[in-house]
């Protein structure tokens, strides 16, 4: 216990000046941002005739369209713009990846929390569950619920599709019928979330029994401040930086669990992409006889970078922030 | 000691029966039946079908009844492969998954022992930092680019082994270490942290102080407390295994278990679903309740929570 106050009494390094210094986080930081801005601002500024589907299937890369444009990296099975559908991809995997994370770091941080602060049986029994779930194979339960409830929400987006069209709600009717084939995706973003909080429950949770011992919190409460208070006011704000460590490192969790699914074609439909997808259909055009190499390739390579650039990035702040941690 | 693997064995078997339930009782949520045709039969038949695969009756009496079947070893017969009980179907694809898994656990657990340790000993040298970037690589990518990427290599390029197929042993090569890879890159880094962290430790300057050598220290004293996290992480690891041999099981053309379980979501074949389901869940409760055993024994400081 002593050396986990002097940790935390101004003896460490600051951790931002030591992120900033770690040349691979800092270089895969700058990356992700680019992919990322990329991927929302590309696909608006590019042509929309190429954003169609068309005729010319198969293209290989830099092929020019009918319109004068070239499509940068072929075209698909749709006749589709492949550079096009990479990037709407990476927003679709950046944003579940995102989306997710924050939906297990909320559970995951509540839950550790709480189990840490209240400590004795109840931590146990908290903590013996996390362990049960651990070494269930969760992604198994992940698919079965993602079918279930995936045919409800489709159920309930037409019938209110359906209702708005009976009630001359045009733009309920519209939107609704947009949502449609995005069902999928808001079910996969909220049980990604529900299976991949365990990590960051573990460690909040060490971290709270730590902190809980400390003159900081017993003079919180010999003020006479609540358990709730002390846990929002004191806890969190120093718990902040290993959330935030623990957060991009779930990302590519979460990513991975995803293409996973669309890969086994479990997960994002068509006309939506992710790399997953992308990766499933390009593995299903390969055949030795004709060649379609950039259908796997560029969906691989760039999916490869990134989680590599956010492992890098994740690893990096647990460098600065969590250097007691390991694995 | 006794005790504690009687709890853990009570424990091992209500996680089972209540991972069973959950998977019975969204299957009979789930919408869509396997009688869903563009032209739907005529009501008798319906009802004929229905009671010929024990699906008629409140979801209560058929919860009960399938669970009395299931705890009677009886998985009920499938829907999609007509004349087929699931029984059967588990029993020819279940070795094909269990022998590529066992394979790979053996390559991820060694080889991550191995690898990790090495990266321990030459710290900061050329071999750590190539050791972990690589690591790190095989956790980023995930198995659907790497299989490609093996085929490519060493069936294509090489043609030391064959692209794919199944049933000599060479078969198993590539699928169980793509299905290995990332594991082995955790374990490797669970290892070289763990050796690091135990190196720095008082026991082991004792150790060399009284003449042992760096060898008999390492492996006489360090090994044995620096293994522990990757004896914890094998239960998961398992798990791990069970649900990415899904994919490389379809990357590699391999007909086993993770393929019927995939195709049975996709033809909502639900008994065959939830047989599949029970089958891998109590495979992989049954690992960790031996993991968990052995860790008692293995580790006397450590009380664990039944």
């Amino acid at each position: 216990m002593a050396e986990a106050s002097s940790k935390f009494a101004g003896a460490r390094p600051d951790g931002w000046a030591m992120l900033k210094r770690n040349r691979p986080a800092m270089i895969a930081l700058v990356f992700l941002a680019a992919i990322a801005l990329a991927s929302v601002v590309v696909p608006w500024l590019m042509p929309e005739a190429l954003k169609q589907t068309s005729s010319a299937t198969f293209l290989p890369p830099l092929a020019k369209h009918a319109s004068g444009s070239v499509h940068l990296c072929g075209t698909d099975v749709n006749g589709q713009d492949l550079f096009y559908r990479l990037l709407t991809g990476a927003r679709v995997s950046l944003g579940i990846g995102i989306l997710g994370a924050i939906i297990s770091l909320i559970i995951g941080t509540t839950y550790g929390m709480v189990a840490g602060f209240v400590g004795g049986r109840v931590d146990a029994a908290m903590m013996r569950f996390v362990d049960v779930i651990y070494s269930v194979p969760r992604l198994l339960f992940i698919m079965v619920f993602i079918s279930a409830l995936d045919s409800y929400l489709k159920v309930g987006l037409d019938g209110a599709r359906l209702w708005a069209q009976e009630h001359q709600w045009l733009w309920l009717e519209r939107r609704m019928g947009g949502l449609l084939p995005y069902s999928k995706l808001l079910v996969m973003v909220i049980s990604l979330g529900l299976v991949e909080w365990l990590t960051m429950a573990r460690i909040v949770r060490g971290q709270v029994l730590v902190l809980r011992e400390m003159a900081f919190v017993t003079a919180a409460r010999a003020m006479g401040q609540g358990t709730f208070t002390i846990l929002r006011k004191h806890l969190l704000p120093n718990l902040s930086t290993i959330i935030l460590t623990y957060l991009t490192l779930t990302i590519p969790a979460v990513i991975l669990d995803e293409s996973f699914l669309s890969f086994l074609g479990l997960g994002i439909e068509d006309p939506a992409a992710s790399w997953g997808s992308l990766l499933k259909d390009g593995a299903q055009v390969i055949n030795p006889i004709e060649s379609k190499w950039w259908l796997l390739a560029f969906p691989a390579v760039l999916m490869s970078i990134s989680l590599l650039a956010l492992n890098f990035l994740g690893d990096g702040l647990r460098d600065a922030f969590d250097p007691k941690s390991s694995d | 000691m006794l005790a504690f693997i009687f709890r853990r064995l009570l424990s091992s078997a209500l996680v089972l029966f209540c991972v069973v339930s959950v998977t019975v009782l969204l299957s009979f949520v789930m919408k869509g039946g396997p009688f869903d045709r563009e032209k739907p039969p005529p009501e008798h038949i319906q009802k004929a079908l229905l009671a010929r695969y024990k699906l008629s009756g409140t979801t209560w009496e058929r919860y009960t009844s399938y669970m009395s079947d299931l705890a009677r070893g009886d998985l009920r017969a499938s829907f999609r492969y007509r004349d087929w009980t699931v029984n059967e179907v588990l029993a020819q694809k279940m070795p094909n998954s269990i022998k590529l898994g066992a394979v790979a656990f053996v390559i991820a657990s060694v080889g991550g022992v191995l690898l990790g340790s090495l990266a321990a000993l030459k710290r900061d040298e050329l071999v750590d930092w190539s050791a972990m970037l690589g690591a790190l690589l095989l956790i980023s990518v995930p198995t659907f680019i790497t299989g490609p990427c093996l085929i490519a290599v060493f069936g294509l390029w090489l043609k030391v082994l064959p692209v794919g197929g199944w049933g000599r042993w060479e078969h198993v090569i590539l699928p169980a270490f793509c299905l290995a890879g990332p594991y082995l890159a955790y374990v490797a880094r669970l290892m070289r942290n763990s050796l690091l962290e135990v190196m720095k430790s008082e026991f082991m300057r004792t150790a060399r102080a009284k003449g042992v050598s760096d060898a008999q220290a390492l492996a006489k004293h360090a090994m044995k407390v620096a293994i522990l996290p990757v004896v914890t992480f094998l239960g998961p690891l398992a798990a791990n295994l069970l649900t990415g041999s899904m994919v490389v099981e379809t990357v590699f053309n391999i007909s086993g278990a993770g393929t019927v379980f995939v195709n049975s979501l996709q033809n909502r074949d639900y008994f065959l679903l939830v047989g599949a389901v029970a089958v891998y869940c109590a495979l992989v409760i049954l690992f960790n309740f031996i993991v968990d055993v052995l860790y008692g024994f293995l580790d006397k400081r450590i009380k664990v929570y039944g």
